[in-house]
């Protein structure tokens, strides 16, 4: 990552933020995974996911964040992930119903089960972090209007 | 796919078109104009067939199961007279509205972002209507409200910025106080479905948290359907839209979001008695006389035509309040055309803004040589909101004080009138400065608006001059349902869970 | 009982932030407040006594649980309060690039 001294914050949070901006990437992608074990899933995944960019922002400034995703990225993943949703969805049209559990269900508490849920997980998880991150570039980088 | 799996397709074709929009409408060119154009095609001949595919079905009702989950674990979207009524008259204006705005908004900069609210506004009054679950209800509203808030701003203007605000907080207001009625609901019957929800209440009738939780309702509802005490956003807000969104804003978004949501409540789940059937009918003819009155002082072409909203909506408020089948005719068949000639009124004013450039009554002045289609569908429109035979409005309003002189209100019924000589003097207003007289020397070289606009607003007044035939016999079945529905009561409640068993 | 009492009591200081405040962000936090009171109602509504977490885990058996569906629904509910506080203060924002000021009594274009 790019040094420069006169943008972000000092040193010392710089250094410590190359080490755990990838460990909060890591236990947001945790949680969003494991949704349907344990209490979390796609809404509060997807907002430690968000959460891992603007801290990223915040140490060392905004062009090193923008570089990262910019916002013409963030709105293209933003419609993916809900377009991802809503094929999801209409899968359960070939079951008999809208939104029906298609997938074979597995066993109880191991990680490939119940069906769609944990890619329904994963698709609001991309949809609300990369929204969360969007709505934080647009509030910072305020263009001047007339 | 049986027949009955149409019913989610209200709610997914305007979400996927919403978020192709803003996926492809930046780098193909004028693929969010056709897509926009067969998404709202697509529901209009849906909500057609709907209404067509409903005459035959048991009981006149159908009741979709989302995901095979019965009620009152899931979630189900339930088909009646009232909803398929309801749908017509939304998908109707959002197609027309849409086509309006395929070259209204050749002004503007960001036309993708624009059809991508708009599609996710429709969306969300499609979800409000069509759902059986009270949360899905508040949810889907939410999705409309705040497409409606950005799109109020949409011109970022100083005013219009203004507008919005003042809009948003006094909505977001009232989503809080419909919050707070659906927890002290669920804490009363610890269910969500409507259906179950009445059956319950019908048990349990003294309590005091029916009549507490039904006056948070009636806060809520009436400050989204711009009642009296709580009308204060609409003169601001529905001026600062852009004209197709003034337009569904007045003509749709305040029915579904507020009257539809209110008869729901009121009538199928809490159960009307007649304390709150007298305050619905004292508040209905209070927004009439207040509505009409302030109009009376305007010069701004689009704030007169959003004070007449207020007036309308408290013509359609009295006539359900009434209860009587006949009073309840009235009043949805208003609903109707209402939004037929509201959404007439603000597209036209919309093309004298596109042509001329300016909104001020004062500053216009015989626009009917230059622009002689707009002439003749805004005279229309503002015959048939006076309510002179043989348009619209007539017949739904010598329906309505009909009912209110055979349940014996006379005084409401002479508000009734009063209320509709002063519409008409503000009309004949409206008519005289801007398409009779001199024209001003800066206005000498406009010109008719372009085809689109011109094919919404001519499409619009014939179904003003033809509402009317919707009373006959072979037609009335269309009303009938609804009224039907609205009338039945909590036995709404029986039906829904019988029929969602097969 | 009094729970539910101090959590509309917390609901009418939002309100009442709301109506009286004369600076817009002071409105914005008063909705902020509101929102959190109706939410933390909704969620307080689910509870049953000697209720545990409704969790249920690999090798244990819970028997009484609070009530999980409240928790489902606020969880959409913030999220919804998430994104019309973005909106309102995003506006906020250009009308301060407009008009120059926060302060709501001189903020009067629209009037009539």
């Amino acid at each position: 990552m790019i040094d420069n001294p006169k943008t972000g914050m000092t040193l010392i949070v710089k250094t410590i933020t190359r080490l755990t901006v990838g460990l909060i990437l890591l236990f947001g992608i945790y949680i969003i995974l494991h949704g349907h074990l344990s209490p979390g899933g796609g809404f509060a995944g997807g907002v430690i996911v968000a959460l891992s960019f603007v801290h990223l922002m915040l140490a060392f400034g905004k062009d090193v964040a923008i570089s990262k995703v910019s916002k013409n990225l963030a709105s293209n993943l933003e419609s993916i992930g809900a377009l991802m949703f809503l094929s999801i969805a209409l899968l359960g049209f070939l079951g008999g119903s809208f939104f029906l559990n298609i997938l074979p269900k597995g066993t109880p508490f191991n990680l490939f089960s119940a069906g769609i849920i944990p890619l329904c997980n994963i698709a609001i998880g991309i949809k609300v972090g990369v929204g969360l991150f969007a709505i934080f570039l647009t509030l910072v980088i305020v263009e001047k209007s007339k | 796919m049986k027949a009955i799996d149409i019913i989610p397709l209200f709610v997914i074709i305007p979400l996927a078109a919403a978020f192709l929009i803003s996926l492809v409408g930046r780098f193909i060119k004028r693929s969010s104009e056709v897509i926009i154009f067969i998404s709202s095609l697509a529901l209009l001949g849906l909500s057609l067939y709907a209404r067509f595919l409903l005459n035959s079905a048991p009981g006149k009702i159908l009741v979709y199961k989302i995901g095979g989950w019965a009620p009152p674990f899931g979630i189900c979207m339930v088909m009646d007279g009232l909803s398929s009524f309801m749908l017509v008259t939304v998908n109707l204006i959002a197609f027309f509205v849409a086509v309006y705005s395929l070259s209204y908004m050749n002004q503007y900069t960001d036309k993708p972002k624009f059809f991508t609210l708009f599609s996710l506004m429709v969306c969300g009054m499609n979800g409000v209507i069509i759902t059986g679950d009270l949360f899905n209800l508040f949810v889907f509203l939410e999705i409309a409200s705040i497409a409606s808030y950005a799109l109020v701003a949409f011109g970022t203007e100083a005013e219009e910025l203004e507008a919005s605000f003042k809009y948003a907080i006094m909505g977001s207001v009232a989503s809080a106080f419909i919050f707070i009625g659906i927890a002290f609901l669920y804490s009363f019957t610890s269910t969500l479905n409507m259906a179950d929800m009445a059956r319950i209440l019908a048990y349990k009738q003294n309590a005091w948290v029916i009549p507490f939780a039904g006056v948070l309702f009636l806060m809520g509802f009436g400050l989204k359907s711009s009642l009296v005490p709580f009308h204060a956003w609409l003169p601001d807000a529905h001026p600062s839209a852009p004209a197709p969104i003034s337009a569904m804003l007045s003509g749709v978004l305040i029915k579904t979001l507020g009257v539809y949501s209110l008869v729901r409540v009121f009538f199928n789940i809490i159960g009307s008695t007649h304390g709150y059937l007298g305050i619905l009918m004292f508040l209905g003819v209070v927004s009439m006389l207040v509505g009409v009155v302030l109009a009376l002082s305007q010069w701004d072409l689009k704030r007169l035509l959003a004070y007449h909203s207020i007036s309308q909506i408290g013509y359609v408020v009295l006539g359900i309040g009434l209860g009587t089948p006949l009073g309840v005719l009235g009043g949805l068949f208003h609903l109707f055309n209402h939004s037929v000639f509201k959404s007439l009124l603000f597209l036209n004013s919309g093309s004298v803004d596109y042509a001329a450039g300016t909104r001020d009554l004062k500053e216009t002045g015989g626009l009917g040589k230059l622009m002689p289609v707009t002439a003749k569908t805004n005279l229309a429109a503002s015959m048939a909101i006076a309510g002179i035979p043989p348009f619209n409005g007539f017949f739904s309003k010598t329906i309505i004080i009909i009912a209110c002189l055979q349940k014996g209100f006379t005084g409401y019924a002479i508000c009734a009138v009063i209320g509709s000589i002063l519409t008409l003097s503000s009309f004949m207003k409206v008519q005289r400065f801007v398409f009779l007289g001199e024209v001003k020397d800066k206005l000498k070289n406009i010109k008719e608006a372009p085809f689109a606009m011109v094919f919404s607003t001519v499409c619009l007044a014939i179904i003003c001059v033809l509402g009317g035939l919707m009373l006959l016999p072979s037609l009335r079945f269309f009303l009938d349902d609804a009224v039907a529905v609205v009338l039945k009561g909590t036995s709404y409640a029986g039906v829904v869970l019988e029929a969602a068993s097969k | 009982m009094t729970l539910y009492f101090l959590c509309l009591m917390l609901f009418c200081v939002g309100l009442y932030g709301v109506l009286r405040k004369r600076n817009l962000v002071k409105i914005i936090v008063g909705l902020g407040i509101m929102e959190y009171a109706m939410n933390l109602f909704f969620v307080l509504l689910g509870y049953r006594f000697d209720g545990r977490a409704p969790i249920v885990a690999r090798d244990q058996n819970i028997l009484n649980m609070v009530d999980p569906l409240p928790q489902a629904l606020v969880l959409t509910s913030i999220v919804i309060g998430l994104a019309v506080t973005a909106l309102i203060i995003s506006i906020a924002i250009r009308i301060y690039e407009k008009y120059g000021t926060f302060d709501i009594t001189k903020i009067k274009k629209l009037k009539g």
